[in-house]
């Protein structure tokens, strides 16, 4: 979604805005240096994550159950981790670098092995 | 018909802000421009307007409250002076970077501290860099044409900028003069209606004001803000135009007092010209060609113009009612030295701070720069390139 960077002559006046939420063409999730890892087993579907985030990044389906982070737009604020009232919690921040090449599922098994 | 009226620099404002009955204004009152919310608010309640107006708790949020109206599609004003406008300072650079062409009477004053409420120019020196048009004025009569005109200029659909128009503070603001009061109805035509870009109540067509813009969007609405102010400049003159059409009072960029042939000039904004335009006249009958080159428009500033004005020169003082604070001279000084450089005119340009915090700027005081222009041509030499008009002890 690479959004077309207009010239100074062509900007719109007073840099107003005229197609509403243009804010998705903005890659928040592009300058994450932690990312959250779910864990589905020990979710309590309490949505307090979904509540807290600020980029709306916390996945839905049709039926109002969580399905994990929208990593395009998570900018890895680590609030959801705050949030999340499970013991052990259910989302655990890691750095961005580490997550480098590997599946979710493989990340959510590396940070999660240990409390299993 | 227009009629003659004795009333104050701010009654002629609150009347031009009458005439012009704007949709909303935000004010939070403030020596010395009180009079002008105050004298609105009375018409307002004399049912002679019908505009909104909005009491708020800070300059800082009368602004925000303007920007918001704006923003929404109105048309908007304000008047403030001194810490009110140095309080409004993050809000002038957000109503300028949104292009909203609100219309602020500043009754100009200095800052603090020591604590001062009189008259001279540190506000809006201050803020000249805010984006803002400037026009300042050197009586009640231009304090009221200039609003006028101020509204027109700033709505262009090139221009799209806010505007300041300036007076002085009490030597200005709170003396009475006669000046010429317009007919309601010619006023109203003359600035016709106000069509704004993007209204935000505009619902069928959504929009965002206000917006962040990262570092690969930002540089480009800061030089497309740049053009509209700039493009403002012939609107003003343009502008000027049809109001001396209209009015009778032709106005331009600048005013050229006895400059044509003038070697001895003296460049100033304000109230100090009336001064120095009566000590010209008494030069003119004695044979000495002295002249005033009178600002008008100080933001944007009318460079090329005003360099081309002063080429018969021999030698010129600009005079600040702002202290330097470290720079070469004060802003009016700097601007126009810099403007000369381009220009085969290597004329000694001298800088004086005068009527700081209100301190009187008398005829003796304007013959003095006179005589020492006088004798800068004479001697060739240029003694002082700063220097302070009527201050106690000799600035060194
Ligand atoms: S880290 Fe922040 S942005 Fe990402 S999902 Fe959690 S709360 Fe949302
Ligand atoms: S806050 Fe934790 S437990 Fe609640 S829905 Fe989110 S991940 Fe699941």
């Amino acid at each position: 979604m690479a959004e077309k960077l207009l010239n100074w002559d062509e900007v719109l006046i007073g840099g107003a805005i005229k197609d509403p939420g243009n804010s998705k063409q903005y890659e928040t999730g592009s300058w994450r240096v932690e990312r959250p890892v779910w864990n589905q087993d020990t979710c309590i579907q309490c949505m307090f994550c979904w509540v807290y985030c600020p980029d709306s990044s916390i996945k839905v389906d049709e039926n109002g159950k969580m399905t994990g982070i929208d990593y395009t737009f998570c900018k890895g604020c680590g609030i959801c981790v705050e949030q999340c009232p499970t013991k052990p919690k259910s989302l655990k921040m890691i750095l961005e670098a580490e997550s480098k090449g590997k599946t979710e599922e493989e990340l959510r098994k590396e940070v999660f092995s240990s409390e299993k | 018909m227009g009629k003659k009226v004795a009333l104050t620099g701010n009654e002629a404002a609150a009347h031009a802000i009458r005439q012009i009955n704007p949709d909303v204004i935000a004010a939070f009152p403030i020596t010395p421009s009180t009079p002008i919310p105050q004298t609105v608010a009375q018409f307002i309640a004399d049912g002679e307007m019908d505009t909104e107006l909005v009491t708020v708790e800070s300059e800082h949020s009368a602004m925000s409250a303007c920007i918001g109206a704006a923003a929404a599609g109105g048309r908007v004003m304000t008047a403030t002076s001194a810490n009110g406008y140095a309080l409004m300072w993050e809000m002038l650079y957000i109503a300028s970077g949104m292009r909203l062409p609100i219309v602020m009477a500043v009754v100009a004053r200095a800052l603090s501290s020591p604590l001062n409420i009189h008259g001279d120019h540190s506000d809006i020196m201050g803020g000249r860099d805010t984006g803002w048009i400037q026009l300042i004025s050197e009586n009640s009569q231009e304090a009221y044409d200039n609003i006028i005109q101020a509204v027109k200029i700033a709505e262009n659909k090139n221009v799209m900028t806010p505007a300041l128009v300036a007076q002085d503070g009490f030597n200005t603001s709170h003396t009475i003069e006669i000046w010429e009061l317009e007919d309601d109805q010619k006023v109203k035509e003359f600035i016709g209606e106000y069509e704004p870009l993007y209204p935000m109540l505009n619902t069928d067509e959504p929009v965002t004001h206000g917006a962040w813009a990262p570092p690969n969007w930002y540089f480009e609405h800061k030089i497309s803000q740049l053009k509209g102010l700039l493009d403002s400049k012939d609107v003003v003159e343009k502008v000027g135009k049809e109001f001396g059409e209209t009015f009778g009072r032709h106005y331009g960029l600048y005013e050229a007092y006895k400059l044509d042939d003038a070697e001895y000039v003296i460049v100033a904004a304000g109230s100090v010209c009336g001064t120095t335009k009566d000590i010209i006249d008494g030069l003119r009958e004695d044979g000495v060609k002295a002249g005033l080159l009178k600002i008008r428009l100080f933001r944007p500033f009318p460079y090329e113009e005003l360099a081309e004005t002063l080429q018969s020169a021999k030698a010129i003082a600009v005079l600040d009612r702002v202290s330097p604070a470290g720079a070469q001279g004060g802003p009016l000084f700097t601007e126009i030295r810099s403007a000369l450089y381009d220009t085969q005119s290597r004329t000694p340009v001298i800088n004086y701070t005068y009527g700081l915090g209100g301190r009187d700027t008398q005829p003796k005081h304007i013959n003095s720069v006179f005589e020492t222009l006088k004798r800068i041509v004479e001697t060739g030499k240029v003694e002082k390139q700063f220097d302070c008009l009527n201050l106690r002890g000799e600035w060194r």
